[in-house]
């Protein structure tokens, strides 16, 4: 069985946390299951804990940006939290801002933003 | 520190890549900030050697010049080799399907970088960061 992501579910958000390196497989993987749980679950909201991510590299922040943009569409706002401050510096450094995606600095503060939202 | 080298075949020598250039980036006393810059320059050159040059080699040491210390990877292929250098190290140009800061962008996070590539023989990037 492939490794996979864990996606939870309360009410009507879904909790992602992010607690292993990503591959490039699993990121990919991810979106997929992220995306179909968005539809099955009618979810209002996604946030991603990345908290544990010690390294963002352009194809995670890509992937992150594109679960971002198909949850909007799909009709599901996505709250990215606990990005470290290295991490940040070097994703601008890198080239990229993830314009778009919404953040927050806890899941606390990301929740708040979510149920806000209404 | 001797010379470390990794195979970069798999999406799984990727990550194992980046685990390794933590732990050097370490071992040179490198910055929590510039270990996080050296770890994703790492990243996106491995990927790179994956997707473009069809898998090679990641090697790593920690480099002594003078007083100051530092860490160097370099990255070999035997891939197809890059036919416009210029372009390849422009900010959003892709071969592929990313997102085309790569290159441009693992330049940026390192102080020294150097690249040379033949086509149709391969490629090979080198770079460092010093503390």
């Amino acid at each position: 069985m492939a490794e996979r992501i864990p996606i939870l579910r309360m009410g009507e958000f879904l909790l992602v946390s992010i607690q292993v390196d990503l591959h490039d497989q699993l990121a990919l993987q991810l979106q997929d299951d992220l995306t179909r749980a968005i539809q099955r679950h009618t979810a209002r909201g996604v946030l991603i804990d990345i908290s544990a991510l010690e390294v963002v590299d352009s194809f995670i922040g890509r992937m992150i940006s594109d679960i971002s943009g198909m949850g909007r569409i799909l009709g599901a706002r996505t709250v990215l939290v606990g990005m470290r401050p290295a991490v940040a510096i070097t994703l601008v450094e890198l080239g990229l801002s993830l314009a778009g995606v919404e953040t927050a600095l806890t899941v606390e503060r990301g929740m708040d933003r979510l149920r806000a939202d209404r | 520190m001797e010379i470390i080298r990794a195979p970069i075949r798999t999406s799984n020598d990727v990550v194992h890549a980046r685990q390794l250039v933590r732990r050097g980036a370490q071992e040179a006393g490198l910055s929590l900030v510039d270990q996080t810059k050296i770890v994703t320059a790492a990243s996106e050159l491995a990927r790179n050697t994956l997707t473009h040059g069809l898998g090679g080699e990641m090697t790593m040491e920690v480099v002594n010049a003078g007083a100051r210390r530092g860490l160097r990877l370099t990255f070999v292929d035997e891939g197809p080799g890059i036919p416009d250098m210029k372009l390849a190290l422009t900010d959003g140009w892709t071969s592929g399907n990313g997102l085309g800061m790569g290159l441009s962008g693992a330049r940026r996070l390192v102080n020294d970088f150097e690249i040379e590539s033949r086509v149709g023989e391969g490629t090979r990037v080198s770079v460092a960061r010093w503390k």
